[in-house]
C-alpha cells in the first residue's frame, strides 16, 4: 500500500475530480440491497410488507450489535473472536446471579433489576481481559481471542451444566421483546447505538483516533494518541455491546440456550467485511458495517420465505456472501485487503 | 550563522538498549537558523538521537535543551511538538485517511464535534501556506512519496516549531524531487527555520547544509562548518580510518564477447517504449534517468516481474517467458530488487537460508536441503561480501541496511549468474558497505557476467562501461565511460539530445 517508490510530480493530485467517491465508499452495498429487495418481492409478496421487514430487522438486531462491536475493534486494527461466546455467557451469568437455585441459578438471588447491569459488567470484564492480554501482555489478538472464545463458551457450559435457562426475570426479557412506538425496542436500541457510533467515529477526535491507530499505530503514538488506552477501551466497549446483544437475543427468544451466539462471529466478520471494514484496520465505516448486516438479514429472510431446506441454507448463504463481496469490490473499485 | 544562539543542544546523552549502547555521551549543538547535517554510518546512533531529540525516548543520562531552556517532560507531547518537528524516515502519514485529516491528526478540533468543513478549510490554508499543491480531500494513500513527504513537513511545521529534523528525506526521491525539496528547505531557512538534515549522500550535505556533525560508534566525533571538512575527511570521520575513494576498475569487454542479456523492441504501455538493449559478458551497462523515465520498469521486465506488451527478452541465449521470474532465473539471471525490504529477503530467516534460496536444489537431493551445506555456503558468502554478522544463522532482520543488502546481492550471485540485474543497490547504505557492494558487482563482471545496473546515484553509475539514459520511457542516449556529472544529468533531464 505504501510502497510507491517513484514519486509523481507534485501537482499530480486530481484536481478535476471534485466529486469525492471516498464518502460513498461505505455505501457500495446499497445496490446489492436494492437488488435483494427487488428479488425478494418476486420470491414472495409478503417480503416487502412492513411487517416482514420489521421482522428482518428485529431478527438481525442482536447480530447487528456484534457486528458493531467487531467493526470498532477491526477499525482499531485488532481482532475479537470471543464476542460470540460473550453473547451467550454474559446473559447466562447475569441471570444466574438473580434466579433461584431451582431455576438453575447460583443461589445468590440478587435483585432481578440487577440482571442486565451484571450481564453488561461481565461482558465488559471479558473485553478488559482480552485487552489486558493483547495490549499489556503483547499477545496476538487472533490467538488470544480464539482461546477466549473457547474459554468463555466453556464457562457458560460449565456453569449451566449445558442446560438452557428458561425461568428468567421479566425485566431481563423486556428489552428484547417490548415494542416502542410501533417498532420493537431492539430496533430502536440498535438504531441508537449505531447512530452514536457513526457520530463518534465520524465527528469526534477519540473516534477518529481509532482510524489513526488502525492505519498506523506508530504514527498515532507520535501525534499523542494514547494507543494502548484507546484500544483497551475499544475491547471493553466491544464486550459490553456483545453482552447487550445477548440481552436482546434472550428477550427475543425467551430463554438462554447453551449455544446462544455460537457461530455468529463468522456472520459478524462477513457482514463487517462486505460492508467495507478492512481486516487490516484503519478502514471502513460503521454505516458500511450496518449495510453488511442488512444484506445478511435480507438474504436469510429470502431463503426462509423461499422455503430453502435447512441443509442447503449454509451453501446458499456462503455463496451469496461471496457474490456480495465481488459486487462491493467491483463497485468500490479497490482491491480488498 | 546570524546568531550564536543554539536552537537545540544535547549534552552528554547516553542511551542503552539492553546490552547495546546506542549513544555514549553523545552531544550535538545546532545554531539557530542553520541547516545542520548529521551523518554517520548505519548504527552510529543517528536514529536514537532523533528519537531523543523529538522526545519519543528519554536518555539514560544527559539532557536536551531547546533555545537554552530544558526540554519539556516526556509526556507533554504538545510541548515537544511546539519545539521540534520531525519528518521521520518511516512515513507517519495514515494512508486510509484524507490529506486534511492527516494534517490535523488527533487535533481535528479543540473539543466536541469535528466540523469537517472547517477542517478542510484549515487544511487548504495550511497547504497553501507551505505551497503544497495537493487536494485536501484526497486519500493520503493515493499520494506519491514526494507529496506525502511535503505533507509531513507541512504538518510538522504547523505545530509552530522552528526546528525541524529531516531523517533521510532524500532516500526515496529522484533527482528533480530532491532539488524541489532542497528549494523548499532553502526557503524555510530564509524564514529562519533551523534544520537537522540526515543523509547518506555527502554531496547533499555540501549542497544544502552549513555545518555538519559526524557520529560514529554511538559517539559524537566532530562538528564543523562544511567548508572546513572536505569530502575525504568527512568519510574518514565516519569510518574512523582513512578510506580511499572507491577505485573504479576498467575493463575492456571484447567486441566478440557473447551477448548474455538482450531485449528487442520491448514496450510496456505507460512505462517504456520500443527499447532495444544488449549486454555482453563482462560488461556493466548502466540505466539512468529520472523516477518517471521507466528505467526501473524496464529492469523489472528483464527479470520477469512485468510482462511487456510487445518485444522479447533473451537471457544467455534463451528467450525467456515474459512475466515469469523462475524462467529468467533458470536461464542464468541474478537479480537485486529495488526494495530490499519488500522483495529482497525474508527477515526472520537466517542469512544462509536467504542467500541460498535460488540454489537450494543444489544443496541436497530430492527436494531436501542439507543444513550443513547451506551453512557452509552461507559462511562463504559472508566472507566474500564482508557481511558483518555473528554467523550464517543470524536472521537478516537483525542486520543493518548495508549488510542486509549484501545478503540480497549474495543471493543474486549465488548461482554464478551469467546475467545480473541490479536495481539501486546502494540505497540507504553507508560508504563502506557501498564500496563492497559495488566491488561485488564488478567482481561478477570480471568473472564474465554481464550486468545491468539501475541507479539514481551518479557514483554507482561510474562502475558502468556505458550508460543508457532513459527519458519518458525511451532510451535517448548511450553514454560511454568518461562522462561528467553535468553531461549525464542534462541527458537524464532531457535537456540535450
Amino acid at each position: 500500500m505504501t510502497t510507491t517508490k517513484t514519486s509523481s510530480p507534485v501537482s499530480a493530485a486530481p484536481r478535476g475530480r471534485r466529486i469525492q467517491f471516498g464518502r460513498f465508499r461505505d455505501l457500495t452495498l446499497v445496490p446489492v440491497i436494492v437488488v435483494l429487495l427487488i428479488a425478494g418481492s418476486f420470491v414472495d409478496p409478503i417480503f416487502l410488507t412492513p411487517g416482514n421487514l420489521t421482522n428482518v430487522l428485529q431478527q438481525q438486531s442482536a447480530l447487528a450489535l456484534v457486528v458493531l462491536a467487531e467493526a470498532l475493534i477491526l477499525i482499531a486494527g485488532k481482532f475479537d473472536l470471543s464476542l460470540e461466546s460473550t453473547v451467550g455467557m454474559a446473559p447466562a451469568v447475569g441471570v444466574m446471579l438473580v434466579i433461584p437455585v431451582a431455576a438453575g441459578g447460583f443461589g445468590l438471588e440478587l435483585p432481578g433489576i440487577l440482571a442486565i447491569p451484571l450481564c453488561l459488567l461481565v461482558g465488559g470484564l471479558v473485553g478488559a481481559f482480552n485487552g489486558f492480554l493483547i495490549m499489556r501482555f503483547q499477545l496476538s489478538a487472533f490467538i488470544v481471542t480464539l482461546a477466549m472464545m473457547i474459554v468463555v463458551h466453556g464457562l457458560q457450559l460449565g456453569l449451566t451444566q449445558g442446560k438452557s435457562l428458561f425461568e428468567l426475570p421479566e425485566s431481563f426479557l423486556y428489552l428484547g421483546s417490548a415494542t416502542w412506538l410501533g417498532l420493537p425496542a431492539a430496533i430502536w436500541i440498535v438504531g441508537a447505538l449505531f447512530t452514536v457510533a457513526i457520530v463518534a467515529l465520524g465527528y469526534f477526535r477519540v473516534g477518529r483516533s481509532l482510524y489513526a491507530i488502525g492505519g498506523n499505530a506508530d504514527a498515532a503514538r507520535a501525534v499523542g494518541v494514547r494507543v494502548e488506552r484507546v484500544v483497551w477501551a475499544v475491547f471493553v466497549i466491544g464486550g459490553i455491546v456483545a453482552a447487550l446483544a445477548g440481552v436482546l437475543e434472550t428477550g427475543r427468544l425467551g430463554g438462554i440456550s447453551a449455544n446462544q451466539g455460537v457461530g455468529w462471529i463468522f456472520m459478524a466478520f462477513a457482514a463487517a467485511v462486505i460492508g467495507g471494514v478492512s481486516m487490516d484496520g484503519g478502514k471502513g465505516t460503521i454505516l458500511g458495517a450496518l449495510t453488511g448486516v442488512l444484506v445478511i438479514g435480507l438474504v436469510e429472510n429470502i431463503l426462509t420465505l423461499k422455503g430453502v431446506p435447512g441443509e442447503w441454507k449454509q451453501l446458499v448463504y456462503g455463496s451469496i456472501i461471496l457474490v456480495a463481496l465481488m459486487i462491493s469490490r467491483l463497485a468500490g473499485g479497490k482491491a480488498q485487503d | 550563522m546570524t546568531s550564536s544562539v543554539k536552537a537545540v543542544e544535547a549534552l552528554g546523552i547516553t542511551k542503552r538498549f539492553g546490552p547495546t549502547t546506542a549513544l555514549n555521551g553523545a552531544e550535538i549543538a545546532i545554531t539557530e537558523g542553520e541547516t545542520h547535517a548529521l551523518i554517520g554510518r548505519n548504527g552510529a546512533g543517528k536514529s536514537t538521537l532523533v528519537s531523543i531529540l523529538t522526545g519519543l525516548q528519554r536518555p539514560d543520562e544527559g539532557e536536551v535543551r531547546f533555545a537554552g531552556e530544558p526540554a519539556p517532560p516526556p509526556a507533554d507531547r504538545d510541548a515537544w511538538r511546539q519545539r521540534v518537528a520531525c519528518v521521520y524516515q518511516k512515513s507517519t502519514i495514515i494512508p486510509t485517511l484524507s490529506v486534511a485529516e492527516n494534517l490535523f491528526l488527533n487535533r481535528q478540533t479543540e473539543r466536541g464535534r469535528i466540523n469537517w468543513r472547517t477542517l478542510r478549510t484549515r487544511a487548504r490554508q495550511l497547504l497553501e501556506q507551505y505551497g503544497v499543491d495537493v487536494d485536501a480531500e484526497t486519500m493520503a494513500g493515493d499520494l506519491g512519496v514526494e507529496q506525502r513527504q511535503l505533507l509531513e513537513i507541512a504538518r510538522a511545521l504547523s505545530f509552530g516549531a522552528r526546528f525541524i529534523i529531516l531523517d533521510e528525506p532524500t532516500a526515496q526521491l529522484d533527482g528533480p524531487a530532491i532539488q524541489r525539496l532542497f528549494d523548499r528547505m532553502r526557503s524555510l531557512r530564509e524564514q529562519g527555520v533551523t534544520m537537522m538534515f540526515i543523509s547518506h549522500h555527502l554531496e547533499e550535505v555540501y549542497e544544502i547544509c552549513q555545518s555538519v556533525s559526524v557520529f560514529r560508534d554511538a559517539r559524537h566525533i566532530v562538528t564543523a562548518s562544511v567548508g572546513d571538512l572536505p569530502h575525504d575527511r568527512l568519510v574518514d570521520a565516519m569510518t574512523g580510518e582513512a578510506t580511499a575513494a572507491y577505485e573504479y576498475r576498467t575493463r575492456t569487454p571484447g567486441t566478440s564477447a557473447p551477448v548474455v542479456l538482450s531485449a528487442r523492441a520491448l514496450s510496456l504501455a505507460g512505462r517504456y517504449e520500443n527499447v532495444d538493449l544488449t549486454v555482453q559478458a563482462g560488461e556493466i551497462v548502466g540505466l539512468a534517468g529520472s523516477g518517471s523515465s521507466g528505467k526501473v520498469g524496464l529492469a523489472e521486465t528483464l527479470v520477469g516481474l512485468h510482462r511487456a506488451d510487445t518485444g522479447t527478452v533473451t537471457v544467455n541465449g534463451t528467450e525467456v517467458r515474459q512475466g515469469d521470474v523462475p524462467s529468467a532465473l533458470r536461464a542464468g539471471l541474478g537479480f537485486v530488487p529495488q526494495d530490499r525490504h519488500h522483495q529482497g529477503f525474508v527477515p526472520l530467516l537466517s542469512i544462509a537460508e536467504n542467500a541460498t534460496i535460488p540454489i537450494a536444489h543444489k544443496l541436497g537431493r530430492f527436494g531436501a536441503v542439507s543444513p550443513a551445506r547451506r551453512r557452509e555456503r552461507g559462511a562463504r558468502m559472508i566472507e566474500q561480501l564482508d557481511i558483518k554478522t555473528t554467523g550464517p544463522d543470524q536472521p537478516v532482520a537483525d542486520l543493518s541496511g548495508g549488510n542486509a543488502q549484501k545478503v540480497v546481492l549474495a543471493r543474486a550471485l549465488a548461482d554464478d549468474p551469467r546475467a545480473l540485474v541490479v536495481i539501486n543497490p546502494t540505497a540507504g547504505v553507508d560508504v563502506k558497505a557501498k564500496h563492497s557492494l559495488l566491488g561485488a558487482v564488478e567482481d561478477a563482471a570480471d568473472r564474465g557476467a554481464g550486468a545491468v545496473l539501475v541507479s539514481d546515484e551518479l557514483d554507482d553509475l561510474r562502475i558502468c562501461d556505458r550508460i543508457l539514459v532513459m527519458f519518458h520511457g525511451r532510451i535517448v542516449k548511450d553514454v560511454p565511460r568518461g562522462w561528467t556529472d553535468s553531461e549525464l544529468v542534462a541527458a537524464m533531464e532531457g535537456i540535450d539530445h
